[in-house]
């Protein structure tokens, strides 16, 4: 069957991938066809996500990404691979008057430091192959203002940052690298802030839309860009918001 | 615990509004500064100063600094 967003033979890396947007990533590019090779810090977690795969050939791999030794054994015993879906993110929220540098230590850690870490081992490696796709997971925070939301913000965009110049170095391979930008999504992250929940509905209320993303609908734009069908698509930055940027 | 203690550092969050307008017994979200940012340098002071993490339901169901104290006391 003629399917140009189809997944089949391609090996996918899925960081972040024991809850959230990773979790229904990994999901759905099994459905797809792909053999995933899944990874997280928390082995349970992980372990749920790896039973809720479809299809076979999948596996597992336990990291911290915080850890830069954990990296280097995830670089390791990675396959080779035709897709790596850099996801793996933390949020708080702290308005500027109370920002930490432990706060800013942690998230940069996990959401710029490590992908642009474990993107280097990969390529060093030779795991990422030649016309394979690299999607990091950004953020409509890395344009978008929203109080006490500065540190995410600013990891987010430093990733989307990365992206784009791994984009240019890499494009004679060739590999792609692109970013999704997501809107709030449902997952435990938005559940975990702050906020009531009163305010994140009336923060719906924002949303052309009328609502926020479902963990897969991000998944879908991931995989049109791990997928033949963006073969000429690099360097971009593709925003999936119900429209509250507008 | 001290109640004068925590309205002391609740006041401090504040640029324009007089230290004396803040009581036990005041309606904090009355307050003309009160905004939907000062919720959250409320909810980070009582982060960094008692280690307590309070969430947007707190703020919502408190109208007094001393009923937003209890709930940071009851949690210490």
């Amino acid at each position: 069957m003629y399917n140009p967003y189809s997944l089949e033979n391609k090996t996918v890396l899925i960081t972040g991938a024991s809850s959230g947007i990773g979790r229904a990533t990994a999901m759905e590019c099994s459905k797809l066809g792909a053999k995933c090779v899944i990874t997280g810090r928390n082995a349970e977690r992980l372990n749920e996500t790896f039973s809720l795969l479809s299809g076979d050939g999948h596996s597992q791999i336990l990291a911290d990404l915080t850890i830069e030794k954990d990296i280097e054994t995830l670089g390791e015993q990675s396959p080779v691979l035709d897709g790596f879906v850099c996801n793996a993110g933390i949020t708080t929220t702290k308005p500027i008057n109370y920002i930490k540098q432990s706060d800013m230590d942690s998230l940069f850690s996990v959401n710029t430091f490590a992908p642009v870490i474990l993107t280097k081992t990969l390529l060093k490696k030779k795991k990422l192959s030649k016309d394979s796709s690299v999607v990091f997971t950004s953020s409509i925070a890395s344009e978008t203002q929203a109080p006490g939301n500065s540190i995410y913000a600013m990891t987010k965009s430093a990733v989307a940052t990365f992206s784009r110049f791994c984009a240019l170095e890499f494009a004679s391979r060739p590999i792609r690298f692109n970013s999704v930008h997501p809107g709030m999504v449902n997952t435990e992250m938005t559940d975990n802030l702050i906020f009531s929940k009163e305010e994140l509905e009336a923060d719906k209320q924002r949303y052309p839309l009328k609502r926020y993303a479902e963990p897969k609908e991000i998944a879908w734009a991931i995989i049109y860009l791990l997928s033949d069908a963006s073969a000429f698509v690099t360097g971009t930055a593709l925003k999936i918001d119900g429209g509250v940027t507008l | 615990m001290d109640i004068n203690e925590f309205i002391e550092k609740f006041a401090e969050i504040f640029e324009d509004t007089d230290r004396a307008e803040f009581q036990a017994d005041t309606k904090f979200k009355e307050l003309d500064e009160w905004s939907s940012i000062m919720a959250l340098n409320v909810i980070a002071m009582v982060d960094d100063e008692y280690d307590v993490l309070l969430k947007g339901d707190d703020i919502r169901g408190s109208e007094t600094i001393t009923q937003l104290f209890e709930i940071v006391k009851s949690r210490k």
